[in-house]
């Protein structure tokens, strides 16, 4: 479980993120939503540490983050798996040399096991035959999916991802949210992740933050999210959907 | 980054270079990501470094030889100062001003791209020094890839020079063999090999600082390649002032 208390996280003289309190549980696939630029990427990357906060604490499963030590927090970003908005792989490095690296970087394992591992990840996310190829020579959908390998490579304990399924068509964006929900389950990790797409919402979304100019507006599940008595989120919800209706 | 005044860049590049100086994860892969640097950096520049050696080692002997048409000085002295001319400034510095432009913005461009795909929070997240990881083996590849291609580029200038003159018939060749040796200060050598070793890292370090504080997009990461460049070069021509001023004055 991670927990957020009352952060605040201050650029220049513009304060993003008002004092917000969340807690995201185990096991279960937590989205932090909200329209571009109401603070969503700030609170996860101040999540996972790479912004510091200004004020208030988060807690992995009860480690405070303002209480540790620099050896603590290296420590503890080895439980965390992270997939970016732009799956951010390594462009010098292959498929497979991608989804080793933390596992050269941070494990005592051959190379015969570093391979066996990273073939494991690969296939768990359908990737096959594409071991030697480079982040430029695959689709932007399976960089996703080797992004999720690499995340999940070193059994992480907390998986963050930042829009997971921006730039992609729907159908692929629908697998990459399947795979992160099975995943989640799978191992029982706790998974947050940003979206503004309410196609996630709806298939995947257990536990939904709703955020609004830095303000944490509305929690709940895709089930009550619907007629929520929010007016922020009915709005967002219903100009998601007319543009949806529009599209169709 | 342009708002930032000279001092608080100072500062934050010795910060920067506190990170890039603390232990590697794996000295494995560190030294691995060495070896790998040298490759890049080193090995890959030898095609220039004899380019330019070569033509400018011809250059400074036709011009000292036209130069010098006095009669009483004997030719081997044409030898003599293009010998001193390249072991003392052309291959030290000029070529070290080449490799910041090289090698420089390679490393610059390299590191801000991946600032700005994200690659580098995602070493961050995953507990790596990125700093260290990203520069250190640049840094020590430069230390140890500079002197070892101006050591390279003195021997092809001074053949450059001996091909020029014996060709033009400015200098003949056993003229020119003993103007090599003629007054020899071996002092020069280690000298110039220092420079040149703190050259390359100004340029590894200042590119690596430039590129890992890129922020925005693709017309940034030129803009720190350019930033580096100019940087790294006017850092390096006032060390050569103050070093020369220190070790042969």
């Amino acid at each position: 479980m991670i927990e957020a208390k009352k952060v605040v996280k201050v650029f220049g003289d513009r304060e993003i993120l008002h004092s917000i309190d969340a807690i995201f549980e185990t096991g279960k696939t937590n989205l932090i939503i909200g329209k571009s630029g109401s603070g969503k990427t700030v609170l996860l990357k101040s999540l996972v540490g790479l912004y510091d906060i200004d004020k208030g604490d988060i807690q992995f499963d009860g480690r405070s983050i303002a209480r540790m030590n620099q050896k603590q927090k290296k420590e503890l970003r080895k439980e965390i798996g992270m997939l970016f908005q732009g799956s951010a792989l390594f462009d010098s490095l292959t498929v497979e040399q991608n989804v080793m690296f933390p596992l050269e970087m941070f494990t005592e394992m051959s190379f015969e096991e570093r391979r066996e591992r990273a073939n494991f990840c690969l296939q768990r996310v359908n990737i096959v035959n594409s071991n030697y190829l480079y982040p430029s020579e695959i689709s932007g959908g399976m960089q996703k999916r080797v992004a999720i390998a690499r995340a999940i490579a070193l059994n992480p304990k907390y998986l963050f991802c930042d829009e997971p399924n921006s730039g992609l068509d729907p159908v692929t964006a629908a697998v990459i949210d399947d795979l992160i929900s099975e995943i989640t389950k799978e191992y029982g990790i706790t998974t947050i992740m940003n979206t503004h797409d309410m196609n996630s919402v709806f298939s995947i979304g257990e536990k939904i933050i709703f955020i609004s100019e830095g303000n944490k507006m509305w929690e709940g599940s895709s089930d009550t999210i619907v007629g929520a008595g929010c007016k922020a989120l009915d709005e967002f919800i219903s100009t998601t959907s007319n543009i949806v209706n529009r599209l169709k | 980054m342009f708002g930032l005044s000279i001092f608080e860049h100072i500062g934050k590049y010795c910060i920067f270079m506190r990170q890039v100086c603390r232990s590697p994860e794996k000295w494995r892969v560190f030294g691995r990501n060495i070896l790998a640097e040298i490759d890049k950096v080193g090995v890959d520049s030898l095609g220039i470094v004899t380019i330019i050696s070569l033509f400018v080692g011809a250059v400074v002997c036709i011009q000292t030889a036209n130069n010098l048409d006095n009669p009483f000085i004997p030719n081997f002295t044409v030898a003599f100062a293009t010998r001193e001319c390249i072991i003392l400034e052309f291959s030290p510095t000029i070529i070290c001003l080449v490799l910041a432009g090289k090698v420089g913005s390679n490393i610059s461009s390299e590191i801000g791209t991946m600032r700005i795909t994200e690659q580098i929070d995602a070493l961050d997240i995953m507990g790596i020094n990125s700093a260290g990881y990203l520069s250190a083996p640049k840094i020590v590849a430069m230390i140890v890839s500079v002197p070892l291609l101006v050591i390279y580029s003195i021997a092809v200038g001074i053949y450059g020079g001996y091909l020029a003159g014996k060709y033009t018939g400015l200098v003949p060749p056993d003229d020119f063999i003993y103007g090599i040796h003629f007054s020899l200060k071996p002092h020069y050598i280690p000298y110039s090999l220092f420079k040149s070793t703190i050259f390359g890292f100004i340029i590894a370090s200042i590119s690596s600082y430039c590129g890992y504080y890129t922020h925005g997009g693709a017309l940034e990461v030129g803009k720190s390649s350019t930033r580096a460049v100019v940087v790294s070069s006017i850092v390096v021509l006032i060390f050569n002032l103050i070093i020369t001023q220190i070790l042969l004055s």
